[in-house]
């Protein structure tokens, strides 16, 4: 069990999402978890090891480190990123309860004309539309709420996103102020932009999505209203025709067929 | 041996879930799971090694490290999430005896094998009041153990072979605090998911049981159907709920939901 399962629950997710999801996942798991997963662990790996202070008392390292760093910043990456990937189980989810419709019909008799079998209807991927629009829209809501709370967590648990070399430490039982070291403060800070950047990028991302939606949806709609105003004897027939012409624009390929006359 | 098996086991018991036992499953393997492979697992890595007394008896550190600390919250951790995960496997083992009985008697023991039987609906049952019982009792052996669910930064020991009360330091307490009230959550979380999904069982189970007697005395004058028999609620099998998730994955005949409700399997 490791990052590998949650690659392959947001994975199946991906079929479904937009390209601009598609892309979000890509930089998810290449530029967050796997930079976590091979260096950022190795970086953090002493931390408490090789805090040092200046002073034998006892008991004063493990005071000042855990008044410094009350949660460790791979800790805090980590929960970031599972806390960002689940609001995508919401999408999962509804997607599977749309196939477990679908197939109920199917088994009814219902749709018989529209797939061939159940695997048919297992393989299909699902439009983003109607009440699944919702759910995807509020997920990614949801992720970008998450991305700017751990955002504001971390400045606000370390004073900003640099990591000084030396840190001055007098809490019980430190006899005086002491001065504590950190271990290798240039490397995590880079990784800590690094990692922050990422997060920029996702949310960014996001924002993205969630405007291509909005816009997409009231595109539609504009259509939809606009056909029916000029056809009103054709609208059933026009609605039809738009829908499999945005299936057509949707896969990616620019042709859009003429109107019935 | 790893979590990779258990993760296994219970997606073959995802199969025979509810809806609300499939996001059980989905909490327990993203926010219990994986937080404790990834992150909780390594904090508590070197909890004894940074354990530090103000004293330079030797043996006082062990001393007070083990009255502290009979078993690592990180241990305790693994253990309730192993102990939580296993009722289901009562239902996978009950599903794989009562497929072993089909084969050996070479023949459908039920008309429908997308229905259960009435018997898999009360192991279903037990699990989750057995799972409900672990999380709750892992809980307050958790309260009981460390005086509360938050970890001290400073602990005074005074056990032989300290000559007198020592301060004991211990590594990384709000961090450990942290993550234990995270533990404490989810498990709140599961157990209230568990208690939603025991009530919505029971519930439907009564409803279709009076359903079932309202329509036995209505139909009893007009039925035309002759292998009709009613049956009780818990002889007839899982409550509906079961049957339609059971059901996507018959694929052999489909069933009409009224021929479901009213009409019995084959007596065998």
């Amino acid at each position: 069990m490791d990052w590998g399962t949650l690659h392959t629950v947001i994975g199946g997710v991906n079929k479904h999402s937009t390209s601009i999801g598609k892309v979000w996942v890509t930089v998810i798991f290449i530029f967050r978890v796997m930079i976590l997963v091979v260096a950022a662990q190795e970086v953090w790996g002493d931390e408490q090891e090789d805090f040092v202070c200046n002073t034998l008392q006892p008991g004063c390292k493990n005071v000042c480190y855990d008044h410094f760093f009350p949660v460790s910043h791979i800790r805090l990456w980590a929960l970031q990123l599972i806390f960002v990937s689940t609001p995508a189980l919401l999408v999962a989810m509804h997607v599977a309860y749309y196939r477990h419709e679908t197939i109920r019909k199917f088994r009814h008799g219902e749709k018989k004309n529209e797939f061939k079998d159940l695997e048919d209807i297992k393989r299909q991927k699902v439009r983003i539309e109607g009440s699944l629009w919702w759910t995807y829209t509020s997920s990614i809501f949801f992720r970008i709420i998450f991305e700017a709370a751990f955002m504001y967590v971390f400045y606000f648990l370390y004073n900003g996103y640099r990591l000084p070399w030396v840190l001055k430490c007098g809490i019980d039982p430190c006899p005086n102020l002491v001065d504590c070291f950190i271990s290798r403060p240039t490397e995590k800070t880079v990784f800590t932009i690094f990692m922050i950047s990422a997060s920029v990028i996702c949310i960014l991302l996001n924002v993205a999505e969630l405007c291509y939606l909005l816009l997409k949806v009231c595109f539609r709609r504009s259509k939809r209203t606009q056909t029916q105003r000029n056809h009103p004897n054709h609208a059933l027939k026009e609605s039809k025709q738009n829908e499999m012409n945005e299936l057509i624009s949707d896969s990616g390929q620019n042709a859009i067929t003429g109107f019935p006359s | 041996m790893s979590w990779m098996i258990l993760r296994d086991l219970l997606s073959g018991a995802n199969k025979y879930s509810t809806g609300i036992g499939r996001n059980w499953l989905a909490i327990v393997f993203i926010f219990r799971l994986l937080v404790y492979i990834v992150a909780a697992e390594h904090v508590w890595k070197d909890e004894q090694k940074e354990f530090e007394c103000n004293i330079r008896q030797p043996g006082c550190e062990n001393v007070c490290f083990d009255y502290f600390f009979p078993i690592s919250q990180v241990r305790l951790w693994s253990l309730q999430l192993i102990m939580v995960s296993t009722p289901s496997l009562l239902v996978v083992l009950h599903v794989a005896y009562h497929e072993s009985r089909e084969k050996r008697h070479r023949k459908k023991l039920s008309a429908s094998p997308g229905i259960m039987h009435g018997g898999l609906w009360y192991t279903y049952l037990i699990s989750l009041i057995v799972k409900n019982g672990f999380e709750i009792g892992f809980l307050v052996l958790f309260y009981k153990l460390y005086d509360g669910f938050s970890v001290p930064y400073l602990m005074k020991c005074d056990l032989k072979p300290c000559p007198n009360t020592v301060d004991c330091f211990i590594s990384k307490p709000t961090e450990k605090t942290i993550f234990t009230f995270f533990l404490v959550i989810t498990s709140c979380l599961c157990t209230v998911l568990n208690f939603m999904e025991l009530s919505l069982l029971v519930l439907r189970c009564f409803i279709k049981c009076c359903l079932q007697k309202y329509s036995k005395t209505f139909k009893s004058s007009v039925c035309e159907c002759h292998n009709l028999k009613y049956v009780e609620c818990s002889e007839i099998g899982a409550p509906r709920l079961f049957q339609i998730h059971c059901s996507s994955f018959d694929e052999s005949v489909p069933q009409k939901p009224e021929a479901r409700l009213l009409c019995n399997t084959q007596k065998d």
